[in-house]
């Protein structure tokens, strides 16, 4: 692997309620390359998303570590793209994306500019003016991503951002991801339940099992891209990936 | 029912009622000095322009009524701003909301009257107390109600400090709330301003007072419906601007 921007390290997290200790990580290492594409899967409730907010700074671990090899001077190492875009209603789109600019020390003009390149980038010029009211759930993910990448990240989080979608729009943008990661060379770390949409992205597979949730499963997709939907070799890694996740939940 | 037949149908109303009102004095029915029949009140509407008291109270009203709904919202939404964010100011200030909320704004007058005087200062503080509760427990409450997830947007994108908080996320989000609270105090302002203004700090009601002390009931009733336009005049008014703050919402 490349030289990690990401490193984590026996990271473990509970929450306390009524007394009760819930342990939903324990001991958990990952390490994400410097423009490599990982995804991490699992079952709902294994603690995917918990990682995220970790690294996102939205959650404190009880231990472990998270050391960040990222550029010098990046005022923001990651963006999160929420499941639901969570954009902010009283915001225009365009206003939407320069939101993590504010503060970057960006004029007005220079973090607008910034923001309407991001949505070229996401294929999202003429809507620029719209309220997130009157986007589609694809459009208002789009927007999501386009936010997120504005404030240029060392390292692009996502949390199944594509799952709330239909299955066309879904692909759409899965094929969408892959040319703005070619085009941006961004490191993303993307989570997932669905295993096509897994292997169809992924560089390396990540499987999240058990309870304390641990990596149970660590397994690279070499298949070149631009990859074909349903590509053999995809559909091999899918029946394997999937043998691994029954068979961990067999074990359970 | 078409839009047509509800208006013809509430227009219809109204001049029933023009014709009951002024049919009840010019039968005998009732004292016309207890009840000036409504042909009297243009003519006395008039007079009060014509010799410039109208302008006069309406201004002095006026000018108490946006100070004071001023000073109560912007205390209002300030305190609960500061209340529906912090735990330990809304901790802090929980027995002394309980033990002054129930007080009316009308009890204040007595204190009204020893510190500012029989003076416009006094009628601003009496409905500056009214709006101030309506505002503050809107605030609080649309504070309390703003989505979680967006304040988390706001802290995934490294805005971590109390105050982009609140510029980010709490007050755009909670300013629907907020306004509904405003809105309601638009109203019960203008009920503090006559009472205010009956103790005889001058504008309308002090008017009022004057006019009925001499039975001049006809001017009672030009004032009556000068305040009901101005209300309606400030409500309408409002209620554009409150559209044009939230045209984000659907
Ligand atoms: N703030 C919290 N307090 C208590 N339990 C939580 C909290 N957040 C998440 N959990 C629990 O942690 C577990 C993992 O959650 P999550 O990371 O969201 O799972 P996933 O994303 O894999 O579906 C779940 O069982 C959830 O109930
Ligand atoms: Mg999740």
């Amino acid at each position: 692997m490349a030289e990690p921007v990401i490193d984590i390290r026996g990271l473990s997290l509970a929450y306390e309620r009524d007394g009760h200790r819930n342990v939903i990580l324990e001991g958990l290492d990952l390490a994400v390359g410097r423009g490599e594409f990982v995804v991490i899967v699992g079952e709902s409730g294994v603690g995917k998303s918990t990682v995220l907010r970790v690294l996102i700074g939205l959650a404190r671990p009880s231990s472990g570590t998270v050391r960040l090899d990222t550029r010098p001077g990046c005022r923001t190492p990651m963006a999160l793209v929420f499941q639901d875009a969570r954009l902010l209603p009283w915001r225009r789109v365009v206003a939407n994306v320069a939101f993590g600019l504010e503060g970057s020390g960006l004029s007005r003009t220079q973090r607008i500019a910034k923001a309407r390149e991001m949505l070229a980038l996401v294929g999202l010029s003429d809507y620029a003016d719209r309220w997130p009211h009157q986007l589609s759930g694809g459009q208002r993910q789009r927007v999501a991503i386009a936010r997120a990448l504005a404030v240029d990240p060392d390292v692009l989080l996502m949390d199944e951002p594509f799952s709330a979608l239909d299955s066309l729009t879904r692909e759409g943008l899965q094929d969408e991801l892959q040319r703005i990661q070619g085009e941006t060379g961004k490191t993303i770390l993307f989570v997932t339940h669905d295993i096509d949409e897994a292997v169809t992205l992924a560089d390396r597979v990540v499987v999240l099992a058990g309870s304390p949730g641990r990596v149970a499963a660590d397994m690279a997709i070499d298949v070149t891209r631009p990859r074909r939907r349903r590509d053999g070799a995809l559909l091999d890694a899918a029946r394997q990936l999937r043998a691994e996740l029954s068979g961990r939940s067999a074990e359970l | 029912m078409t839009r047509f037949a509800s208006t013809s149908l509430a227009a219809a109303g109204l001049l029933a009622f023009l014709i009951f009102w002024e049919a009840m004095p010019r039968l005998g029915l009732i004292n016309p000095a207890f009840l000036p029949p409504p042909s009297t009140i243009p003519p006395a509407f008039l007079k009060e322009i014509r010799i410039g008291v109208w302008w006069e109270a309406v201004a002095a009203s006026l000018s108490h009524y946006i100070a004071g709904l001023a000073a109560g919202a912007g205390a209002g939404i300030a305190l609960g701003l500061l209340v529906g964010m912090s735990h330990i100011a809304e901790a802090a200030t929980a027995w002394i909301v309980r033990l002054l909320r129930p007080i009316p704004g009308l009890a204040w007058v007595p204190f009204a009257i020893i510190w500012f005087g029989v003076q416009p200062e006094a009628a601003v503080f009496i409905i500056a107390i009214g709006v101030f509760w309506i505002v503050f427990f809107a605030t609080q409450g649309a504070v309390r109600s703003v989505d979680r997830d967006l304040i988390e947007v706001a802290q995934a994108f490294g805005f971590r400090s109390g105050w982009s908080r609140l510029t980010k996320i709490v007050l755009p989000a909670a300013t629907p709330g907020i306004l509904v609270g405003v809105r309601t105090a638009l109203g019960q302002a203008w009920m503090a301003v006559v009472a205010a203004e009956i103790f005889g700090v001058h504008g309308v009601g002090a008017r009022m007072m004057q006019a009925s002390s001499l039975l001049s009931t006809d001017i009672v009733v030009v004032y009556m419906l000068t305040m009901a336009g101005l209300y309606g005049l400030f409500d309408t008014g409002f209620v554009a601007l409150q559209g044009w703050l939230l045209r984000w919402r659907p």
